[in-house]
């Protein structure tokens, strides 16, 4: 590195490299290493057997299903929350603003407290749905509004400053040209937000792939049925079954890393898009 | 920002939608969180909250927030000065990493931890001949709350520094100030509201983790329970009247730290 420092105008390339590295090595990528690791040392039956236990594919199932659910939601809610955000002057715009990243905001077990009493059959929401045959709390319905309530501003704030850079003359111009609203929509608006859409609908499945905190209030945690791999992976631990928790740990940690890679891939694909526009 | 479009019936319709949902998902919600915690009035309320448990799972939070905050801005702020003021190899990969705990499950984040200090772990078998203990304390609470909280500084004042760009602060040492100065005097000021921000985001992480630390914490009552871990074990002692008196205090900090992004956003397009 020490080649680099004639370019330097600026001071503390050393000071703000030993701290970032060190803290980096420490908290993060040591941690990391430590479970890889334990992983490695398993052996490949061991670990196959482990992760394609009917136990762990029914979670799997559980887990992805709902998520790919909750993603869909929050991809058509998502769109016209920032649509609406960006497009329309209201009263009441800078509240709806503001509220949109409550999930972010509000600690996972305490949506999961007032999730589980909202739908209780006695609870506000719940006494409507529950004489009509529909049960949410302990089935994967319960699951799914989990996931969707802490992934709902992904999808908005990966839009919202995409639509808002989408120039507004050129609706106008397709408009007097004849084209309808339709078209407009589908031939501009949306090529321009498509990178930034599906960038925030990963980044959601990913978050609701490992959300815990909310999902074991409402799930019921039945195996095979509403158990996510989150909860496997604890019930391993109370178990003491480290090397069956180590080798579940490790499959949501190969989708997490997938996501990483596909939303950076996303980011250039949009930059890329940006730069031929203009 | 765009000209706003002359509104038609659609619009309104759209506009409608959007409130319809965000009421029922999101303020609903809010309001049943204060509305159960004062059911039965201010003084069952005090009493829920001042029960020793909870009031030590509220220090144990703070506690914890106010150890991780300062160490995540100060780090934050290490980060965003080497990757925006500075081109290096392997920027990217140190980029990458920095955003891993980001994309991680919270439970994922403990059991990393559980691998490196528990029993059979890494590191655990060295430290505990030498009395260091880490796994199921307090310790192990600050670790893991650094580690899901360590992206989110850098994240808001990357993108804040590479805009500002470098100007001032080449101005500021050609007239004479040394680095310290520099930074003091001119960079800090530059970034703080994104700092502060970044510091809002991490605390509000910080007190409401739920997953990483109930891997890491042992969940043992009036020890190493956090707050969101003593709404979870009320919660299943059938204590609803203390687990909401709980969390309203945790959905509290919640709006605050909203009310605090409006100002600041507000603040920042002035």
């Amino acid at each position: 590195m020490a080649q680099h420092r004639s370019k330097h105008l600026l001071p503390g390339f050393g000071l703000s490299m030993g701290v970032s590295l060190f803290y980096l090595t420490l908290v993060i990528l040591l941690p990391l290493a430590a479970m890889l690791l334990k992983v490695a040392g398993m052996g490949m039956p061991e670990f196959w057997r482990i992760v394609s236990s009917n136990r762990a594919l029914a979670a799997y199932r559980v887990t992805f299903g709902s998520a790919l659910v909750a993603t869909v939601i929050n991809g058509v809610v998502g769109l016209l929350l920032a649509w609406v955000l960006t497009r329309y002057r209201f009263p009441g715009r800078r509240l709806l603003d503001a509220l949109v990243d409550l999930p972010f905001a509000l600690p996972t077990a305490v949506a999961g407290l007032v999730l589980v009493t909202l739908f209780d059959d006695t609870g506000w929401y719940g006494q409507f749905l529950e004489p009509n045959g529909v049960k949410v709390n302990y089935t994967q319905l319960g699951i799914i509004c989990a996931m969707t309530f802490t992934s709902i501003p992904f999808v908005v704030r990966a839009v919202q400053p995409v639509l808002e850079e989408v120039d507004i003359d050129f609706e106008n111009v397709a408009r007097t040209l004849g084209a309808t609203r339709l078209q407009v929509f589908s031939r501009i608006i949306w090529p321009a937000i498509l990178p930034a859409f599906i960038g925030g609908c990963v980044l959601s499945f990913a978050r609701s792939l490992g959300e815990f905190g909310a999902v074991v209030f409402i799930a019921g945690n039945l195996p095979g049925l509403t158990e996510i791999v989150s909860l496997l992976i604890f019930i391993r631990l109370d178990e003491y079954n480290y090397e069956a928790a180590a080798a579940l740990a490790f499959v949501l940690l190969v989708v997490a890393f997938a996501t990483l890679i596909a939303t950076n891939l996303l980011a250039a694909w949009q930059v890329r898009y940006v730069e031929r526009r203009a | 920002m765009s000209t706003p479009v002359a509104r038609s019936t659609g619009a309104n319709a759209m506009i409608g939608l959007a409130f319809v949902f965000a009421g029922m998902a999101l303020v609903v919600p809010m309001v049943l969180i204060f509305s159960f915690a004062f059911r039965e009035g201010l003084t069952a309320y005090l009493g829920a909250i001042l029960q020793p448990d909870t009031l030590h799972a509220i220090f144990l939070t703070v506690l914890t927030a106010l150890i991780v905050v300062p160490i995540n801005m100060v780090v934050g702020v290490a980060l965003a000065w080497l990757v925006t003021r500075f081109t290096f190899r392997g920027q990217q990969l140190l980029v990458a990493i920095i955003e891993l705990p980001a994309a991680i499950s919270p439970i994922v984040a403990g059991i990393v931890y559980l691998f490196l200090y528990g029993n059979q772990g890494l590191l655990g078998p060295i430290l505990q001949p030498l009395g260091l203990q880490v796994m199921f304390t307090p310790l192990a609470i600050v670790l893991v709350s650094l580690f899901v909280t360590a992206p989110y500084v850098a994240r808001e004042l990357v993108p804040l520094m590479r805009q500002q760009g470098t100007d001032d602060e080449e101005a500021a040492l050609s007239l004479g100030a040394n680095g310290w100065q520099m930074f003091f005097h001119v960079t800090l000021p530059n970034i703080r509201w994104g700092l502060v921000y970044g510091a809002v985001l991490t605390n509000a992480r910080v007190m409401g983790e739920f997953g990483a630390v109930s891997v890491v914490s042992g969940s043992i009552r009036g020890q190493t329970n956090t707050l969101p871990l003593q709404i979870n074990l009320l919660f299943n002692d059938f204590n609803i009247a203390g687990s909401f008196a709980a969390a309203s205090t945790l959905a509290l900090i919640a709006v605050l730290t909203l009310v605090l992004k409006s100002a600041l956003e507000a603040w920042e397009q002035k």
